[in-house]
């Protein structure tokens, strides 16, 4: 196999500049498709029969779920890439989704505990399903935190990395904690193998919010991993070359 | 109109699940936007 | 790949492989003894602890909410179907608490086999429709939209 188009893509003036070509392509449909989404939720949608317009609360609840176990495993593959080709854009990759994943993992638990407190009657529950997205919250936070504790950034990007992979392992708890153990949580609705049990109306909105979410989270990854290449390159001759180009 | 906002008495939920999420993503997508700008504009300067 | 990346390739999958494993027997072995959940059939069996708190789950059966005039306190009835069990409960209620609804309540049992709860939670099913749709269901799966959701438990 020829692997020269994998190592291209990890010179570092080489993805400084698809990468500020493609964040366009990212940043502008999430936009659009974030204001679809958050019209579609808010006023299109009809209420739940059971909850009203309570349930609403899914169409950023939900995208923000999804999106940070996704992001979780990005940053584990990206480390684990980094690892083996000890590849420094993979590194920087993986360093920069863990805040954003963390954010969005907090998101998700403060929306959810926002959705059970009327509907199920408590903020939180020492339950699977809410425990396990702890769980992410913290090892987001480890990995950062041990990142960072090596005064060699490549020494960090190593050790963080054996976290990472080792974390993996709780995303398919996270996902499994309703059906494995009597959770509070509902199970899945969309991701399971039969049809989807929601009204189509409703989950269009979701879809939508869920895309943009995956777009917007692409562009602010690229525009992250941008400012940390010119960050570590700051002495090399293709980022003052990007100064001299600037008038 | 404020049949909207009341969110048939769940606002006091829904809509704070909604600001957290806009301020969050918005703060989150302009801060590192802004850093990279101050950064191109640092380098410029450096070169002179 | 260099050879030196192959193995570390492997050894990066040789650990993620064996983490998750050990993971999930920990888990498995774990499962039945950190959550006190009982379900109304094994509590009817006596095999619910008496001297402990512990968690009941089911639904709260049709016709068996019980309340008097200007008291919070109530008194319904959780099933799994099989058999059921009486459940006391002094204070407010979650809003989706309803008949036919899924419930879990924290308490313990009194000598008279009557579950006394400290709390009780509402939960949700995986099923999201507008409210003509379900009636459009409760009058019958023959309703196009009915259909849809025939097949769902």
């Amino acid at each position: 196999m020829n692997w020269t188009w994998f190592h291209k893509l990890g010179s570092p003036p080489h993805f400084y500049r698809i990468a500020g070509a493609m964040i366009p392509w990212f940043g502008w449909p999430a936009a659009v498709l974030l204001f679809a989404g958050l019209y579609g939720g808010l006023w299109l949608a009809p209420p739940d029969y059971q909850m009203g317009d309570g349930f609403r609360i899914i169409y950023v609840h939900v995208p923000a779920a999804w999106l940070s176990m996704a992001a979780y495993v990005a940053l584990a593959v990206s480390a684990a890439v980094g690892l083996i080709w000890r590849m420094k854009l993979a590194e920087l990759a993986a360093r920069n989704i863990a805040p954003l994943g963390a954010a969005f993992t907090l998101l998700t638990l403060v929306t959810g505990s926002l959705w059970g407190r009327p509907m199920w009657g408590t903020w939180w529950e020492w339950d699977a399903r809410m425990t396990s997205e702890l769980v992410l919250l913290f090892l987001y936070l480890g990995y950062i935190a041990l990142h960072d504790a090596f005064p060699e950034r490549r020494t960090g990007a190593r050790a963080s990395a054996i976290l990472a992979l080792v974390g993996l392992v709780n995303i398919p708890i996270i996902h499994f904690s309703v059906e494995w153990w009597h959770s509070l949580h509902q199970g899945a609705t969309i991701t399971k193998l039969s049809a989807p049990s929601i009204a189509t109306e409703m989950l269009v909105p979701l879809l939508v919010m869920a895309l943009g979410f995956t777009a917007y989270f692409t562009a602010v990854v690229l525009v992250r991993l941008r400012v940390a290449l010119l960050e570590s390159e700051r002495d090399t001759a293709w980022v003052r070359a990007l100064g001299a180009d600037d008038v | 109109m404020s049949e909207f906002f009341a969110m048939d008495g769940y606002a006091l939920f829904v809509w704070p699940a909604y600001a957290v999420t806009v301020l969050l993503m918005a703060w989150a997508a302009i801060a590192p936007w802004l850093q990279h700008r101050r950064l191109r504009r640092a380098i410029r300067r450096g070169n002179r | 790949m260099t050879p030196a990346r192959k193995q570390r390739l492997a050894v990066v999958l040789l650990v993620v492989f064996g983490v998750g494993l050990a993971t999930l027997l920990a888990l498995r072995a774990f499962e039945g003894n950190i959550l006190f959940f009982f379900s109304p059939s094994q509590v009817a069996a006596g095999e619910a602890p008496l001297d402990r708190r512990f968690r009941i789950g089911g639904l709260v059966e049709e016709g068996s909410i019980h309340r008097n005039a200007g008291e919070l306190a109530v008194r319904f009835t959780v099933t799994d179907t099989a058999r059921s069990v009486t459940v006391l409960y002094d204070g407010l209620l979650p809003n989706l608490f309803r008949e036919g609804q899924g419930v879990v309540a924290h308490g313990r049992l009194n000598d008279d086999g009557v579950f006394v709860a400290d709390e009780v939670l509402a939960r949700h099913d995986e099923n999201y429709m507008p409210p003509e749709v379900h009636e459009a269901l409760k009058r019958g799966a023959e309703s196009p939209v009915g259909k849809h959701y025939e097949e769902q438990p």
